[in-house]
């Protein structure tokens, strides 16, 4: 079967247009098609061909089933360009879904529904309407995926002409097909709704447990995951779930069998029978291997899995270390992976086996490999402390090789386990000397430094090989001078003579007088000071006993993994980063952020370490002179008790009649009832400890207004709060100012912000994540939004001339559309206004048909300007928003955010 | 966690985007061209090798075959598993189409990829992809179609692989068990992993709508049956069956049942990891003399009875990139050098059960070396070649039972062969 189309590509150069718009209107049957062919090629290769719209349309009403889908396919890709003209083809996609032909009748409702044109999604309706209740369940199955499509360009109109109603009705048809396509459109409009709408009760369960059974392999996909979010009621209800559900791992199908997984493991959490457990674990081993047998990149997915699933259940796979062994074909990010699980499932029993492995890649070509593989050498000495010893020693013969870097990756490791073992394997130190002149890289350098600084009494020529580093000290980078000062200085404390005297001086000058790195400058003027004043309290400090270290490899945050647990399959157990990190699909009904999307608040927020994990790129600890804990105690001081009065007036303490007579309220602040600030943390979760808060802008400032509520039965005080890497540093500009809090009371605090702190990589993503401590509790973690537009400068305003220049030198690759169908603008002075005071600038207005546009401009702290177009037809739903950026990514932050003030 | 993709997108070879299909309007085909062109280009860094990658808001899928890429995007939390898998169907539905998928089929074919697209994928949500039934109702020969055309029963049935009223004169099911031995030695000679990768392959030719049962000498079965001493039974660690076997009713009492799809299919596959020792055992010695000649000898031992004999046995030896002038000599079978491979080929076309063979080579090397030896790729031997009539983990079809309501004969015919899988020895 092979065909020959690539003829239609070839069309004469000249007058290409003018001649396929006279074939598409030509009286032979047989010339239409072929030219409507012609245009769809010229469609496919990127061609321009939206000028011929009305004439392709007027070959829709045809007999010819292929024909008829092109022109539909040509309807799908122009429509939007057309809209007016789109409107031509409503008659006959109306009365196509009445044709008598099950086949045309699906085709008609399934294209409609991709044609996101307002003005005919009205008409969409009726035909939809009738197609949910089709006699023929291929129609059935189609039209319930209409109305997810329908959903996501109008909410509005789906709830209210009822499709919701009659998209539940369709779970309990008695077509398999039909009921997984309505699991899998309800699934998603659920996710886009902040309403509860589509919640599985215990006779949807049993029903979709049955069509389980009988539907596609795709089907069961929709089904499963739809069903995992289900909530057993006790773990009698569970283990029934889970006997339903085994039966689905041994399907040919990786995806059946990974949500199967994902099911089972969710229901297991309720279940408390051990031996219930452990059989469903040794139950789920076999198909989980036999994942590793399928194509590269589903092999590459389960893996990513299953690093989740063992540090959850260890168990599950402990005796399966070798299938994770690398074969010599697998491609690079496979090994890479399986690398990562056989530190995970390594041992004191399987040690020698893995060490042999890593051996093996330790001298395989490809560097990265080789390097992950000496880490994990060293990641498995850190972790099994009977096996470190072999561990190094393995080492110690890779470092033979003098393969450059190798030896560098070596010494990294080996650092580590110094730390980890401190006073243990000194004696190699000597080995690793010899490869001194070899290193060429900053953290090779810099581990071997903190080596020789840490233990320069044992080194004798310590002060020789130091001084070897001193001469380049100008043009190291600043890992390697942080680390050549600190040793210098511990040099000079344990060996007090003359070489090290000097030498010290030398880098004190370069570290302070030469250099204009602060770190640096600031901790070498540390050093000084000390060593002049009292060189006995600089031993104390510098020569301190420094904390132990531990292994990192199995330790994603417990509340986090839960969260991709429940997530397994899915791009975010892949990414190992919770959805709403690269979610960018701008959801249609957003609703102001309410208490209800933080049901698990306080569960949801992890620390630094972590995120580093998730990125996949779990480093070893670091190690030198400040630990994590350290850095904690630096970013975060804790509050002092006899605070000064805070400088930040306490806006809100009044306004919401609380008790705070410290509070200052400015004249001009009037006492309107201002709305109760969104619960972050429920006293529920915080055991009593009740926060709320939300980002505002004052004068150009950033405050964190927070309002604390002790509902414990114990006083609480010492509060501190941290926030994590966000995609803005926004971060705590002072110390939080909450006095101790008695059982009962609450306090509100005005915490000022400021931007550029810890700036993390990644999607733009509105998530902030907070830590708050105080001396009675446990740290509590919670997540927060934040609306883009409390960081909108006030310097955002654009002169005409330069917003139109601005437009224009911008490619169009860089404008981004929304519309916002719910959204009416009714007032629009009072709408400007509002916009102006969220500092997005109004420029100009035109009219275009019956519809106003507007132009605003806004700047984000960066300094990236936004230039923004909304079109409306006052008083009528409907905003469209374009907005045009050098810096995209922040569009759909920017969206969430415009939403809100047109909404408000 | 609802999530689905947002378009499809077929690429050449340098990521430029030949046919695409949009399911949601929220990624562009410039966008998604843009990104990969670039994205293929620093192929050598293997970070951004992983099939999943995330650019600007969009994450991207994709698998290669032959010149083209095909390629999911989303915006959404969608399910990897799936839609990666479903990447890998719409090969076998273009393969089944076009014979061959590559980048002219494509676009030889334009017209009914995009039918095909519309008909797979709806709104982002893999629909259908039996491509049999699928040809039912899209045909390539599109001019013979008549607008009479109905989806088939089975696009919605529960039994969606197979259409109903098929007829053959003469009905007929060819099974295949085909056993793929995968086995890891390392340089100490220690067998570090070894497994066994079955699959009953059928092809069917039967009419109507057939019932089937089928039965092998598995070892829970029997053993529930009370049937434990008769014959030799086996226990399968890990099965996997075609969609059309009910899996609900393996799980109650072990039956195979189904309802075969017509023509080749896996009925089941399944996983034995138990130790086996393995059917050829390669030892090779390496000898370098002086710096400028290398000596390789290696002994080939079939370990399997002597009345199996496997054949077309090919034995890669991987030799050093710059070794020159090969001297062979072989006491069976031929050996070739492939530099491009940098590999010697032994192969032997009938290796019967407990024979030893010996190769000998000899390679000259350059006499001048770097000074700081480049790390060698250390590839392993590897080993490919099939023993018919024989299986590793002796598993039996003991019988398969076809009942149609016509009440026709049918016949099976059953097979066995034994084949290397990813059979690796590391060089000492």
């Amino acid at each position: 079967m092979s065909g020959h189309d690539s003829k239609y590509f070839s069309t004469t150069k000249k007058g290409e247009i003018p001649e396929l718009k006279e074939e598409l209107n030509s009286q032979y049957k047989d010339k239409r098609k072929d030219a409507v062919k012609k245009v769809i090629a010229a469609m496919t290769v990127g061609k321009d061909v939206s000028s011929l719209f009305t004439d392709v349309v007027n070959c829709m009403q045809t007999e010819n089933l292929e024909l008829k889908k092109l022109v539909y396919l040509y309807l799908i890709n122009y429509a939007k360009s057309q809209p007016d003209l789109a409107i031509l083809a409503v008659n006959t996609f109306v009365k196509d879904s009445q044709d008598p032909n099950p086949l045309i009748r699906a085709l008609a409702v399934r294209t409609m529904g991709c044609i996101r044109v307002d003005k005919i999604t009205e008409y969409l309706c009726d035909p939809l309407q009738r197609c949910l209740k089709d006699d023929d369940p291929y129609v059935r199955k189609t039209a319930a995926i209409c109305v997810a499509k329908l959903f996501d360009i109008n909410a509005e109109l789906v709830e209210d002409r009822g499709f919701l109603d009659s998209l539940k009705d369709l779970i309990s048809d008695n077509n398999p097909m039909v009921v997984a396509n309505a699991v899998a459109a309800l699934a998603e409009i659920q996710e886009n709704s902040s309403r509860p709408i589509f919640e599985i009760t215990g006779h949807t369960l049993s029903k979709l447990l049955t069509a389980l059974n009988e539907c596609t392999e795709w089907g069961q996909v929709f089904i499963l995951d739809a069903l995992s979010k289900y909530k057993a009621a006790d773990a009698r209800e569970a283990e029934n779930i889970v006997e339903r559900v085994t039966p689905r791992l041994q399907h040919a199908n990786c995806a059946v069998v990974l949500s199967a997984v994902k099911m089972i493991l969710q229901q297991m959490e309720l279940i408390t029978s051990t031996d219930v457990v452990r059989n469903l674990c040794k139950k789920m081993a076999p198909p989980l291997v036999t994942l590793l047998s399928a194509e590269p990149e589903i092999q590459y997915v389960a893996l990513r899995n299953i690093n989740l699933i063992v540090q959850r259940r260890p168990t599950i796979l402990a005796h399966e270390i070798k299938v994770f062994f690398c074969k010599y074909n697998d491609p690079i990010y496979v090994k890479m992976e399986k690398l990562e699980i056989m530190i995970k499932l390594a041992s004191d029993r399987n040690i020698d086996q893995v060490l042999l492995e890593f051996k093996e890649y330790a001298t395989e070509v490809d560097v990265d490999f080789v390097r992950k593989a000496v880490r994990a050498i060293g990641r498995c000495a850190i972790k099994l402390e009977r096996a470190a010893e072999r561990c190094i020693s393995v080492l110690l013969e890779l470092i033979k090789i003098k393969v450059n870097y190798v030896v560098q990756e070596a010494i990294i490791v080996i650092k580590d386990i110094f730390r980890r073992y401190p006073n243990t394997y000194e004696s190699i130190i000597a080995t690793l000397c010899e490869s001194l002149d070899t290193l060429d890289e900053p953290e090779a350098k810099a581990s071997m430094i903190w080596i020789i600084g840490e233990y320069a009494e044992r080194i004798d020529n310590a002060d020789e090989l130091l001084e070897s580093f001193l001469e380049s000290f100008p043009e190291e980078p600043a890992q390697v001078q942080l680390q050549l000062l600190t040793a210098t200085v511990k040099l000079f404390l344990k060996k007090p003579t003359e070489g090290p005297q000097q030498m010290i001086q030398v880098v004190l000058n370069n570290a302070t007088v030469e250099t204009d790195n602060p770190d640096l400058r600031d901790r070498a003027y540390i050093y000084w000071r000390l060593l002049s004043t009292d060189p006995e309290a600089a031993k104390d400090v510098v020569l301190a006993e420094k904390p132990v270290i531990t292994d990192d490899s199995n330790q994603l945050d417990p509340s986090l993994l839960d969260e991709l647990l429940a997530n397994i399959a899915t791009l975010s157990s892949v990414y190992h980063k919770p959805p709403e990190a690269f979610v960018t699909r701008v959801k249609t009904t957003a609703q102001r952020i309410e208490e209800d999307d933080y049901p698990n608040g306080s569960e949801q927020g992890y620390s630094d370490a972590t995120s580093q994990v998730a990125d996949g790129a779990a480093s070893p600890p670091t190690s030198s002179s400040s630990s994590p804990y350290m850095a904690t105690r630096q970013s975060a001081p804790p509050a002092a008790a006899p605070a000064p009065a805070p400088q930040v007036p306490d806006l809100l303490g009044d306004l919401m009649g609380l008790d705070n007579s410290g509070a200052i309220v400015p004249a001009d602040q009037p006492a309107a009832p201002s709305p109760p600030l969104p619960v972050l943390l429920p006293a529920s979760t915080g055991q009593g400890l009740q926060i709320s808060g939300q980002l505002t802008r004052q004068d150009g400032q950033i405050f964190y207004s927070l309002l604390f509520e002790n509902n414990s039965q114990i006083p609480l005080d010492g509060f501190m709060i941290q926030f994590n890497k966000n995609t803005f540093g926004l971060a705590a500009a002072g110390p939080l100012q909450v006095p101790q809090l008695q059982p009962g009371e609450s306090a509100m605090s005005l915490l000022p912000m400021v931007l550029f702190q810890n700036i993390s990589a990644g999607p733009p993503s509105s998530l902030m994540q907070i830590a708050v401590k105080n001396s009675q509790q446990p740290v509590w973690y919670f997540n927060d939004k934040m609306a883009v537009n409390m960081l909108f400068t006030e310097d955002g305003r654009m002169e005409r001339g330069s917003f139109l220049e601005t437009w224009r030198s911008l490619p169009d690759s860089n404008e981004i559309l929304k519309e916002f169908p719910g959204i009416a603008v009714s007032n629009p002075e009072a709408t400007l206004d509002r916009l102006a005071a969220s500092n997005m600038f109004f420029i100009a207005k035109r009219k275009h048909g019956n519809q106003d546009v507007f132009y605003f401009s806004a700047k984000i702290p960066s300094g990236v300007p936004i230039l923004i177009e909304l079109t409306t037809a006052i008083g009528n739903p409907g905003v469209k928003c374009a907005i045009k950026t050098p810096n995209p990514d922040m569009a759909p932050l920017f969206f969430e955010a415009v939403e809100t003030l047109l909404k408000a | 966690m609802a999530g689905a993709a947002s378009a499809l997108f077929l690429l050449d070879i340098k990521g430029r985007v030949l046919i695409w299909r949009d399911y949601r309007g929220d990624v562009s085909s410039v966008q998604a061209e843009r990104f990969f062109t670039k994205f293929i280009e620093k192929e050598d860094d293997p970070q951004s090798q992983d099939p999943v990658v995330y650019d600007s808001g969009v994450t991207y899928m994709f698998i290669q075959h032959n010149n083209v890429y095909l390629m999911a995007a989303s915006r959404q939390n969608c399910n990897a598993a799936s839609l990666l898998l479903f990447l890998h169907r719409l090969v076998d539905v273009f393969k089944y189409y076009f014979e061959e998928l590559e980048e002219e089929s494509l676009r030889d074919n334009f017209v009914v990829v995009y039918e095909l697209l519309d008909e797979i994928m709806d709104f982002g949500f893999p629909q259908f992809t039996e491509a049999k039934i699928l040809s039912e109702f899209i045909k390539t020969d599109a001019y013979k179609m008549e607008v009479t055309q109905r989806p088939p029963m089975a696009v919605t049935n529960a039994v969606s692989w197979r259409s109903e009223g098929i007829q053959y004169k003469k009905n007929e099911v060819f099974l295949d068990v085909v056993e793929s031995v995968n086995i890891l030695v390392n340089s100490n000679g220690q067998i570090i992993r070894s497994d066994v990768v079955g699959a009953l392959k059928m092809r069917t030719y039967l009419s109507g709508m057939p019932e089937c049962k089928l039965g092998l000498n598995d070892k829970v079965l029997l053993e529930a049956q009370g049937r434990t001493s008769k014959g030799k039974a086996i226990d399968l660690d890990d099965i996997k069956f075609h969609q059309c076997v009910r899996l609900a009713r393996f799980e109650n009492d072990r039956t195979i049942s189904f309802i075969p799809p017509d023509g080749a299919f896996d009925l089941m596959t399944y996983r034995l990891s138990t130790q086996v020792k393995p059917l050829i055992w390669v030892e090779a010695q390496v000898e370098k003399h002086s710096r400028s000649r290398i000596e390789i000898t290696v002994k080939a031992r079939s370990q399997y009875k002597d009345r199996s004999t496997a054949t077309n046995v090919e034995i890669e030896l991987p030799v050093p990139s710059d070794a020159t002038n090969p001297n062979v000599r072989t006491s069976m079978g031929s050996a070739a050098y492939a530099p491009e491979n940098d590999a010697l080929v032994w192969k032997i076309k009938s290796f019967p059960g407990n024979k030893e063979y010996m190769l000998r080579a000899e390679f000259s090397l350059p006499s001048i070396t770097a000074e700081e030896p480049a790390p060698e790729r250390k590839a392993p031997i590897r080993v490919k070649f099939e023993i018919p009539y024989f299986t590793v983990s002796g598993i039996q079809v003991r019988y398969l039972k076809i009942i149609e309501k016509s009440g026709y004969h049918a016949l099976p015919w059953v097979r066995y062969i034994t084949k290397a899988g990813e059979y690796e020895l590391r060089l000492m």
